[in-house]
């Protein structure tokens, strides 16, 4: 099944190698990955979703604690948590079908970023669930391109991933 | 205090009590070097960068120490790969310090220039490239506590040449600060209660312990457990030495190539306590069929390795020696006589045996047995890889732990020789043994240069089949005996070999005149290569297939 990791390494050069390097050595396969900034000085926050059987995950979760430059490794799957994923969709518009599409945007609240003689581009946000709904309608218009980040998760209520089991 | 980088890394060495290096030089670390030249410290020159990690690495396992291992960049550095390899995969505490080529050249495919942090991200525990100045200092102190604490491994420091000749202020730490690497020393004290009470309720206990028991210094702890419990034992190939082979409850090694009684134990124990091993499948064999009986209670440092190759009933994560300390305080041995008795039956009857005629072809086995009656069981032994290596381990009867050095979990061919090197470097006066085959000599024999410059007094033994021995059996039992590409005939004649490096060779090729031939060595006061020309068709027994179970043994079952 599909599982989230929420990891916090030490801002160093070539963690994000240090961290994909040891799930590609181990043969754990990454969904998708995204890296972003905390609000410690020096720590980045790495989301990895990872498609694993439980072992398998609490095995890749030892393996990365035993990296020296990670510092909290914490398997967000069995907690309650919140995930969103980006999505940037450029679709075809013809001048006839805008109106067609401002409508399904405003139904999945997403956003029109961008707009050109014959295309769109759509700004939407949501679990995995909504973007593939999304993407479904849009390809009725025609998707020329998408750009996509990974997930990102927290933890619902005050508890922070530092303060998350394991 | 003001100085260049090349002087604080003799500082921080010096810090670190490292009096002694194995090396090569080259472009990138003359700034280095001129240093060492000028400070005197003491350098071990090999003859192949690969021949100097070795060294490190036995050092290292010889003395407890860390060992440092230093190379220039591009091809010394992709040279040290495999020693570095080998000292993770055994956990071997190493520092190896590496060239790089200028700050302003890397990454633009300058000349002798290698990625070595790239390549050897996966076979560290941690490595470094230094790009500020300023930083060496605390690099130096963190990749020293790394290497030597927690689960030990290697380390690597990449340094850029300019940096050597950079100049700035040295102030070494005192300690390190990592938030991010904290490794768990005392084991969980309601999992030691929980394992003592499982010890106590079990009728057919086995301890099986590994090379975790040698890194952490706990082997009086597990023979005083062993005692005490009264549980039968059995110690992988890099814990042999950890318990005395003499010790009543030893069975020996188990495994592919284990004792009849380690195996049996192992698939009729009802608890199984794994101490500082890590269930390797070249000791579980087809891991559906392992100690299918037994709940299995783990102690080692690694949490990693808990429940990794197998479901563990009571996980302790600690370093071995105190958490065996805690379980001593809270044990009470458990009803383990009938088990002992059946154990020790199956010792007794179904000894490790061979046949040695007088006047038929040298068994590998009767010169390991020669070596080890005529060195009274006192030397350090270094080993290849291959048969001869499972024959030492078989035959040579070991009572300490660190006098068993050889390549466990990489299996790497010419580690024995070098190692023997830095073994030797570590203890002068003692005798050191290299057990090698005659290909996995030929791997790193250019190090004989080595031995007799700085007079090393390393015996060798070859046991020398004219073939990758372990491959032809493989190819022998699993082939259909077509001996691809393992045939050696035509190597050199290793007693000219060595008297062209200026150290004695002998050679023996009967019965009576292998102990003549050790003797001889054991005499000498420098280097000897002894070359034994043994019967190339016998096979290292008993042998579990790959992939069985491991009480399928092929030449186990008759007594």
């Amino acid at each position: 099944m599909k599982r989230i990791l929420a990891i916090l390494v030490e801002d160093r050069p070539g963690v994000l190698t240090r961290v994909s390097g040891l799930f590609s050595r181990r043969g754990y396969n990454i969904q998708n990955i995204a890296v972003g900034r905390t609000i410690e000085p020096g720590i980045s926050r790495m989301t990895v979703t990872v498609e694993a059987d439980r072992l398998t995950v609490e095995q890749v979760v030892k393996q990365l604690n035993k990296l020296v430059n990670v510092l909290k490794v914490s398997d967000l799957t069995d907690e309650s948590s919140v995930g969103r994923e980006l999505m940037l969709i450029k679709v075809k518009a013809e001048p006839e079908k805008r109106s067609d599409i401002q409508q399904m945007v405003a139904t999945f609240r997403a956003k029109i970023i961008d707009v050109s003689p014959d295309s769109m581009i759509v700004e939407v946000t949501g679990d995995e669930g909504k973007l593939q709904a999304f993407m479904l309608m849009m390809q009725e218009f025609g998707i020329k391109e998408i750009a996509s980040t990974g997930n990102v998760s927290l933890l619902r209520g005050g508890r922070t991933t530092r303060e998350a089991r394991g | 205090m003001k100085m260049n980088g090349a002087q604080m890394v003799l500082s921080c060495l010096e810090a670190e009590g490292v009096d002694v290096v194995f090396g090569y030089p080259g472009g990138a670390v003359l700034t280095l070097y001129d240093e060492i030249y000028k400070k005197g410290l003491r350098h071990i020159l090999a003859r192949h960068e690969q021949g100097a990690a070795h060294a490190a690495d036995g050092y290292a396992r010889a003395s407890g120490k860390t060992g440092v291992v230093i190379a220039t960049s591009g091809p010394g550095a992709t040279n040290l790969v495999t020693g570095i390899a080998n000292a993770y995969m055994d956990s071997i505490p190493l520092v190896a310090i590496t060239g790089q080529v200028a700050r302003p050249g890397i990454g633009t495919d300058a000349f002798q220039e290698a990625d070595i942090t790239g390549i050897t991200l996966p076979i560290t525990k941690h490595n470094y490239l230094i790009t500020e100045l300023q930083e060496l200092p605390r690099i130096f102190k963190e990749a020293f506590h790394i290497a030597g604490t927690g689960r030990k491994g290697p380390v690597l420091i990449d340094l850029p040449k300019d940096l050597q000749a950079e100049e700035g202020e040295f102030v070494y730490p005192e300690r390190v600060e990592m938030p991010t690497y904290r490794p768990v020393y005392e084991g969980h004290m309601g999992q030691v209660s929980k394992a003592a009470t499982a010890i106590r309720k079990a009728k057919k206990p086995l301890i099986y312990s590994g090379g975790g028991v040698v890194s952490s210094g706990a082997h009086a702890e597990l023979l005083e457990f062993s005692q005490y419990a009264r549980i039968p034992v059995t110690t992988t190939l890099t814990g042999l030495g950890s318990i005395p082979c003499q010790y009543e409850y030893y069975l020996g090694m188990p495994g592919m190539h284990g004792t009849y009684a380690a195996n049996h134990a192992i698939s009729n124990a009802d608890l199984i306590i794994a101490v500082g091993a890590r269930f390797d499948d070249r000791v579980t064999g087809r891991l559906d069929t392992f100690a299918v009986n037994a709940q299995v209670i783990h102690i080692d440092i690694d949490p990693a390795e808990i429940g990794k190759n197998v479901i563990v009933a009571i996980p302790i994560v600690g370093d071995v020696k105190m958490v065996l300390r805690e379980l001593l305080k809270k044990l009470k041995p458990g009803d383990t006589a009938a088990w002992c008795k059946q154990v020790l039956s199956w010792k007794k009857d179904r000894p490790l045996r061979y046949q040695q005629m007088p006047d038929a072809p040298l068994k590998p086995q009767f010169v390991i047995n020669e070596l080890y009656r005529l060195t009274a069981g006192d030397a350090i032994i270094t080993t290849d890889v291959g048969q001869h290596q499972m024959w030492a381990a078989q035959y040579y009867h070991l009572e300490r732990p660190r006098t068993f050095i050889t390549s466990g979990g990489l299996g790497t061919m010419g580690f024995g020789f070098p190692a023997a090197i830095g073994a030797q470097v570590a203890f002068p006066g003692r005798t050191v043994i290299c057990i090698a085959g005659d290909g996995s000599f030929q791997m790193n024999s250019q190090e004989l240069a080595t031995a007799a410059c700085y007079n090393l007094p390393v015996k060798v033994a070859i046991i020398n089949n004219q073939y990758l021995g372990m491959v032809r059996q493989w190819q022998e039992f699993f082939y259909g005996s077509r001996y691809s590409q393992s045939c050696l005939a035509g190597s050199p004649d290793f007693v000219k070999l060595a008297e062209a490096y200026g150290v004695v060779g002998l050679r023996a090729r009967t019965v009576d005149e292998v102990p003549e031939v050790i003797k001889a060595a054991l005499q000498t006061a420098g280097p000897v290569v002894m070359d034994f020309s043994v019967d190339p068709q016998e096979n290292v027994l008993p042998m579990v297939a790959p992939n069985t179970s491991i009480v399928e043994m092929i030449g186990g079952d008759t007594p």
